[in-house]
């Protein structure tokens, strides 16, 4: 395996073509994500799984982070593609924050930034594996937005990933609408999950759900999910 | 401790018959005729302040930063040549850089003032490069709590208490000694580091000046930033009547 020394000019992300292989198919993929508008905000889920192709095999993988101040960022799909994005994040973010100029990046940037990303890598037959969702909320502003593997972004008031887009935005679309309070968005999200629980095979039942208002981002603790509705609150790893 | 090296002085490569490089020394000279530039290290952290002269009344107030952050938890006070030491910056912010890439973590702050010396160094050893004609005063938070380094033109770096570069930094380092820096917030930090720097000033040779702070400590969340707004008001003010209450004297 040749190692090739990385080539540290503050931008990362045009090092990709170094790199001597493609991305031909994904290795361990992460499920669904269900997002929506709420009043404060911004109400994200995802599942704890990562998946290596039918099996389980890790049941303890963050997929939504916090980007910034103002953003959230959520990931299906290639789970070493979304560190990877990570890093690039981790870098804008720094490189913005080292301005010291009381500025900071806002969702719509962010949304921006990635869109221009999952694109140009699209471009070179060598995609970043994975559907996001970006959601965020910047002086009083809520935004909620999607990007995919092959660029395709847009905005909407509830967005979902994978399995999400076929069985939970159509309850979404029913149910969803304007001002909804904290507790009709956790329950409207809990919801979504558990339809993708009994449907969606690489699901589990251990799941987090993201809030983003204009404070910061709260994640919750992990949840337990089963046929009675969301139960637990783990306290510690179980094998499930 | 002025003496001519005549014939010895005209490269960086040339050793003077006493084991003097007069070219780091006049490297020095350039730090010297700068600003004062003061950075104190107090128990929860770091406060750093620039003594900006204004050279026109047309310049932005807030223009020209001297002070720069170099990663999230280390920033740099540059005095001496502006653009020698945005170089400077610019390398300490790709070592940071490239530690955290190679190791995951954030880069402890005597690795990157290692790294940083070792190229300042770097530009004293070669005929067709010539020195930095910048010091500067590296402030940062990590594992081992807050830290302090002061590196020179000639490449040397110390850990320090509290240092003093440019022009008032004898007069700055006789005010530091007298504080207690060990029981010391950064919040008073902040007020005594405003209360040198208006001192040392001089009206009659430099008219205008700026003050420009930076601290890194548990308030600002470990995170390397411009003292807030208020608070450096509330600096000036405290200044400007320390100096006061002197001349009434």
């Amino acid at each position: 395996m040749t190692f090739t020394i990385p080539i540290d000019n503050g931008d990362s992300v045009k090092n990709a073509e170094a790199d001597s292989q493609r991305t031909l198919y994904p290795y361990v993929t992460g499920t669904s994500i269900v997002a929506i508008k709420y009043k404060d905000g911004v109400l994200m889920a995802s599942d704890m799984g990562g998946s290596y192709g039918s099996t389980l095999r890790y049941k303890n993988i963050e997929r939504m982070k916090a980007i910034g101040k103002h953003s959230l960022l959520g990931a299906s799909g290639e789970i070493s593609d979304f560190q990877e994005i990570l890093r690039y994040l981790d870098e804008l973010v720094l490189n913005d924050s080292m301005w010291d100029d009381g500025n900071s990046l806002g969702p719509k940037e962010v949304h921006n930034y990635l869109t221009r990303v999952m694109y140009n890598r699209r471009n070179k037959f060598n995609p970043l594996w994975n559907t996001l969702v970006l959601g965020g909320v910047k002086n009083g502003e809520s935004y909620l937005g999607m990007v995919s593997m092959i660029g395709v972004s847009f905005e909407d008031n509830h967005v979902a990933t994978g399995f999400g887009n076929h069985l939970a935005r159509p309850i979404l679309r029913d149910e969803w609408h304007a001002d909804l309070s904290f507790e009709d968005g956790v329950k409207l999200l809990e919801k979504c999950m558990r339809v993708l629980l009994y449907r969606d095979r690489s699901a589990i039942n251990k799941l987090q759900i993201a809030k983003i208002t204009e404070e910061g981002v709260t994640v919750s603790a992990i949840l337990i999910e089963d046929i009675l509705g969301i139960q637990s609150v783990q306290q510690s790893d179980c094998w499930c | 401790m002025s003496s001519i090296g005549t014939g010895y002085d005209l490269s960086v490569t040339t050793f003077s018959p006493d084991g003097r490089v007069f070219q780091i020394e006049y490297a020095a000279k350039a730090v010297d005729n700068s600003g004062t530039v003061v950075g104190i290290k107090c128990k929860d952290g770091i406060v750093m302040g620039v003594e900006k002269l204004i050279a026109s009344k047309m310049m932005l107030p807030g223009s020209n930063r001297r002070i720069h952050s170099v990663h999230h938890h280390a920033g740099m006070a540059v005095a001496g040549l502006a653009a020698d030491g945005r170089q400077i910056v610019a390398r300490a912010k790709s070592e940071a850089r490239s530690y955290e890439s190679v190791y995951g973590d954030a880069v402890p702050v005597k690795e990157l003032s290692e790294r940083v010396a070792s190229y300042v160094h770097l530009c004293t050893l070669y005929w067709w490069l010539r020195p930095f004609g910048c010091g500067v005063i590296l402030g940062g938070y990590d594992k081992d709590g807050p830290q302090l380094y002061m590196i020179e033109p000639s490449g040397i770096s110390y850990r320090y208490f509290g240092a003093a570069i440019g022009k008032g930094k004898q007069a700055a380092k006789t005010e530091i000694e007298k504080l207690k820096l060990s029981e010391m917030t950064c919040k008073e930090g902040v007020i005594e580091v405003a209360k040198i720097i208006y001192k040392l000033h001089d009206e009659a040779k430099d008219k205008a000046f700026e003050l420009e702070m930076s601290w890194i400590c548990e308030e600002s969340k470990r995170e390397h930033q411009k003292v807030p707004d208020d608070l450096l008001e509330e600096a000036k003010t405290a200044a400007k009547t320390a100096l006061e209450e002197m001349d009434a004297d």
